[in-house]
């Protein structure tokens, strides 16, 4: 009699999360293999691989991919600076506070914060063309663009970077330092032979979160690009409001092949921690 | 020399944050030709689609959070008590919002909750607002868990809830006036966080069709200039607000588990 009361105790919790993550995410998965006459088939999923969406999902994840990429340099070298760089202690706890800040000032403000910067009319736009003579958009500088996304999502992936690498780079013990020097490490060497390898589950980890985070963003690309940069998150946006590809069920593939990707840079993350944390302890 | 690197590397990364929130701030400023002015904050103030929109959003905030606290004390605390064996599944459950984008979620709200399902919830305006807070308490689950899990740790669950029992406390008594004051420090580091998400967001709010602020602040953003400056600025400062009141709540905290002899 004891354990089916005890399981009642995290029944409501495990009824909301059937109802309103798992049998909602099934839905769809199941709906991208089936036909409207509920038939099992391959058939959507197949859809995907033409020529407009599969460009749709090439410049995603070549967005997300150059945003992570960048966002975990620039957020290892600011966050090293702190930990490591000899900085002045009140220059922490701010950049702390302000990563918490920044990584959650994403979606439509922070498009338009980068409109009022980078725009037509924007602060540095106007500055470089009035003060220094430097035309953006006649260097090809568009913020609708690839670089333009990229740039913008950096608002919120360095942030999330510098949150998730300061305690790792907290976690290297200063013994291993001056054991590798005793033993006639050079600074170089105590990088590349032992901090890097010790922190690479941790950067690649968040390499993968971070490119998740940005694949998944639908807020920021909506109020900066309207519609007119077709990446997967928008393409199937307007699916949903009006079903522009013509087929319900092949909207229920381009969601569900977003899962996947998602999924799998996930999985390397959750993989990869697990095994970082056994070194950082 | 490491040092001139460490300070480089912090200055250029603060060029970049500090530009466009100087820039959203400027322009704002600019709606009157050529003096700086508020009259972009004045015109949004003043709008009524801006209160609507405004209030609607802070009343589904407030509703997420009661209704994220009420569903994740109880379950963190009973997990932690009898079921900690499950503590991993659970943990991997309020995760999943992290890997499944909210775009896909709501997606599947919309199919499995139409009006011709079992629950019709999108078939009335209530049942959508119902709807889009679970929604909301979906995409918190992650962070509100994760806090109060946090805060769980900090007390010893056992004795406390053997103490009360021993004295005659229900399980509701104990949840209510035990468990809940000792983790109320996480729980309210939670109830900011998920305040900041819930306020702007814009994917289920749009999608479920309801009237909240971040579908309008999107629709002013394809008709105005100056305004959607404005509504960035007091954005920033919501969330910045959050995140400060997070702060001041962490210095209440208590900073070693607290030992019941």
């Amino acid at each position: 009699m004891r354990l089916p009361l005890d399981w009642l105790g995290v029944a409501p919790f495990l009824i909301f999360a059937l109802l309103f993550l798992i049998l909602p995410t099934m839905n769809i998965v199941i709906g991208a293999f089936q036909n409207p006459a509920g038939e099992f088939t391959l058939k959507n999923v197949q859809g995907l691989f033409t020529p407009s969406i599969m460009a749709a999902y090439w410049i995603s994840i070549r967005i997300s991919l150059a945003s992570a990429i960048l966002g975990c340099i620039v957020g290892f070298a600011m966050a090293a600076a702190v930990v490591l760089g000899g900085l002045p202690n009140w220059v922490r706890s701010p950049l702390l506070t302000f990563s918490g800040v920044a990584s959650n000032f994403a979606g439509v403000p922070l498009a338009f914060a980068f409109i009022a910067t980078l725009g037509p009319i924007g602060l540095v736009t106007v500055f470089l063309r009035t003060q220094l003579g430097i035309d953006l958009r006649s260097l090809g500088f568009n913020l609708l663009s690839f670089w333009g996304l990229t740039l913008t999502y950096l608002f919120f992936q360095i942030p999330l970077m510098i949150l998730i690498i300061t305690p790792a780079l907290d976690g290297l013990k200063r013994e291993w330092r001056e054991a590798a020097s005793i033993l006639g490490a050079t600074g170089r060497q105590y990088w590349t032979m032992i901090a890097l390898p010790i922190l690479f589950p941790s950067l690649l980890g968040t390499l993968a979160l971070l490119f998740a985070n940005a694949f998944g963003a639908v807020a920021t690309a909506i109020a900066l690009t309207g519609s007119s940069l077709s990446i997967v998150p928008i393409l199937l946006f307007a699916q949903i409001r009006g079903d522009v590809l013509g087929d319900p069920h092949l909207g229920y593939a381009l969601a569900f092949g977003m899962i996947v990707v998602t999924g799998i840079a996930n999985t390397i993350y959750i993989w990869l921690r697990a095994r970082s944390e056994r070194w950082l302890k | 020399m490491r040092k001139f690197w460490a300070w480089a590397a912090v200055i250029f990364g603060m060029l970049y944050f500090i530009l466009p929130l100087l820039g959203m701030t400027e322009f704002s400023l600019k709606m009157r030709r050529g003096v700086y002015s508020f009259d972009a904050y004045a015109k949004v103030l003043a709008d009524p689609r801006f209160q609507e929109t405004f209030a609607y959003s802070v009343g589904m905030a407030i509703a997420t959070i009661i209704f994220g606290v009420v569903l994740i004390v109880p379950t963190a605390y009973w997990v932690r008590l009898r079921l900690p064996g499950l503590r991993p599944y659970i943990e991997f459950i309020t995760l999943l919002p992290l890997v499944i984008p909210a775009i896909v979620i709501v997606f599947g709200y919309i199919r499995l909750y139409n009006t011709s399902s079992f629950l019709p919830l999108t078939g009335s305006a209530t049942g959508t607002n119902i709807l889009l807070m679970f929604g909301y308490a979906t995409l918190a689950l992650p962070y509100m868990y994760r806090a109060v899990d946090t805060g769980l740790r900090t007390i010893d669950v056992g004795t406390l809830t053997e103490a009360a029992q021993s004295l005659g406390a229900g399980w509701i008594t104990i949840l209510a006036r035990i468990i809940l004051p000792n983790v109320l420090v996480a729980v309210m580091s939670g109830a900011f966080l998920t305040f900041a998400i819930v306020i702007g967001e814009f994917t289920l709010a749009a999608l479920l069709n309801r009237p909240a602020f971040g579908p309008y602040m999107q629709l002013l953003g394809a008709n105005r200039a100056y305004e959607p400056a404005a509504l960035a600025v007091i954005a920033f400062a919501i969330t910045w607000g959050c995140m400060a009141l997070i702060q001041v709540v962490s210095r209440f905290a208590p900073r070693a588990p607290a030992q019941l002899h």
